[in-house]
């Protein structure tokens, strides 16, 4: 990465300095995900404001580019990667991201059916 | 401050040294599993708002409340502070105190920007009857965007602290690794808050 030529370790100094550089990213990847993160929230913002799709096609949309801008975020502000070392972050990850899905996707799951399963039938009239 | 303060560490430490590094990539994993626990909370918060948004109770509905520029403000305000973060751990790692203490002043005053439009967001909808005893909905909105304001404000409590603590010790192993389990922090907030205008904003006013 150009982060560890630009803070190269000085002798005497800390030689992984230059590696916890690389891990912060550098000016170029700040720049790259801020410019991507500003057009992943403008777009749906206009969609909804702007009022142009149909509403299920909007409602895709807005929740694909949160998806993805979260991805961005992981990858280019909290410098997620894959590579050996960093396996435990990201299994952490994974795990979180299931349970959060199950809490989200169980919980719309169950109580729209519940209120389904509660919804007191209109009375009719006695024939 | 002297350049000794900025590196404490002399050729004599060198093995404490070896130890002390150790720690961080391990505090760094262990906040970052804390964080994740944070997720699951929110995800808690996220399900019970998702559930009881419908449940109005007659009182004003997502559409009729929320000013999507206004929102729009507050998610600039808080993805530029993820960013001038990121050029201040930059300024951090590269040990430029003054550049990195400019960019930490820079994030600092985005975020409370960004709390000072949240409470008068929160302000204006106690003060026109919409607070959160007045719906299910409404007690599940305060609730979310509640906990996620909480979050920002000891971010800044926990910046302060640390604008204090490299100002008076300098970058230090302990307050880099400090600083890097902060930007974590900080920037997992931003995260939160793509699911907070999405699910509760953008979502409620179609």
């Amino acid at each position: 990465m150009a982060t560890a030529s630009r803070h190269p370790a000085r002798p005497g100094e800390d030689p992984s300095a230059a590696q916890a550089a690389q891990a912060h990213g550098s000016i170029e990847s700040y720049r790259k995900g801020f410019i991507l993160a500003l057009v992943l929230t403008v777009i749906p913002f206009a969609l909804v404001m702007g009022n142009v799709l149909p509403k299920a096609a909007t409602i895709a949309v807005v929740l694909g580019t949160a998806v993805v801008q979260m991805v961005v975020h992981l990858i280019y502000f909290l410098h997620l990667k894959t590579g050996e070392g960093e396996r435990w972050n990201l299994v952490a990850l994974v795990f979180t991201v299931i349970v959060v899905g199950i809490v989200m996707a169980g919980s719309l799951w169950v109580m729209y059916n519940m209120n389904q399963s509660m919804m007191v039938p209109m009375p009719m009239p006695a024939g | 401050m002297s350049a000794h303060a900025m590196t404490p560490h002399g050729h004599a430490s060198h093995s404490a040294h070896a130890a002390h590094h150790d720690a961080g990539p391990t505090t760094a994993l262990g906040f970052w599993i804390y964080l994740m626990s944070d997720c699951i909370l929110f995800a808690a918060l996220f399900a019970t708002y998702a559930v009881l948004s419908p449940a109005t109770a007659g009182g004003p509905t997502e559409a009729e409340l929320f000013e999507l520029p206004f929102v729009l403000v507050e998610t600039f305000l808080l993805l530029l502070s993820s960013v001038t973060f990121g050029f201040g751990m930059l300024a951090a790692v590269g040990r430029d105190r003054p550049r990195a203490m400019r960019w930490f002043m820079v994030t600092f005053l985005l975020g409370a920007g960004f709390l000072a439009m949240e409470l008068y967001e929160f302000n204006h909808l106690i003060h026109i009857g919409a607070g959160p005893s007045t719906s299910a909905f409404l007690s599940a909105f305060f609730t979310l965007v509640g906990t996620h304001g909480l979050h920002v404000t000891f971010g800044m409590i926990w910046l302060a602290t640390m604008m204090v603590h490299v100002m008076r010790d300098g970058f230090t192993d302990t307050n880099l690794t400090r600083l890097n389990c902060l930007s974590m922090f900080w920037h997992f907030l931003d995260v939160i808050w793509i699911g907070v205008f999405t699910l509760v904003y953008l979502m409620g006013a179609l």
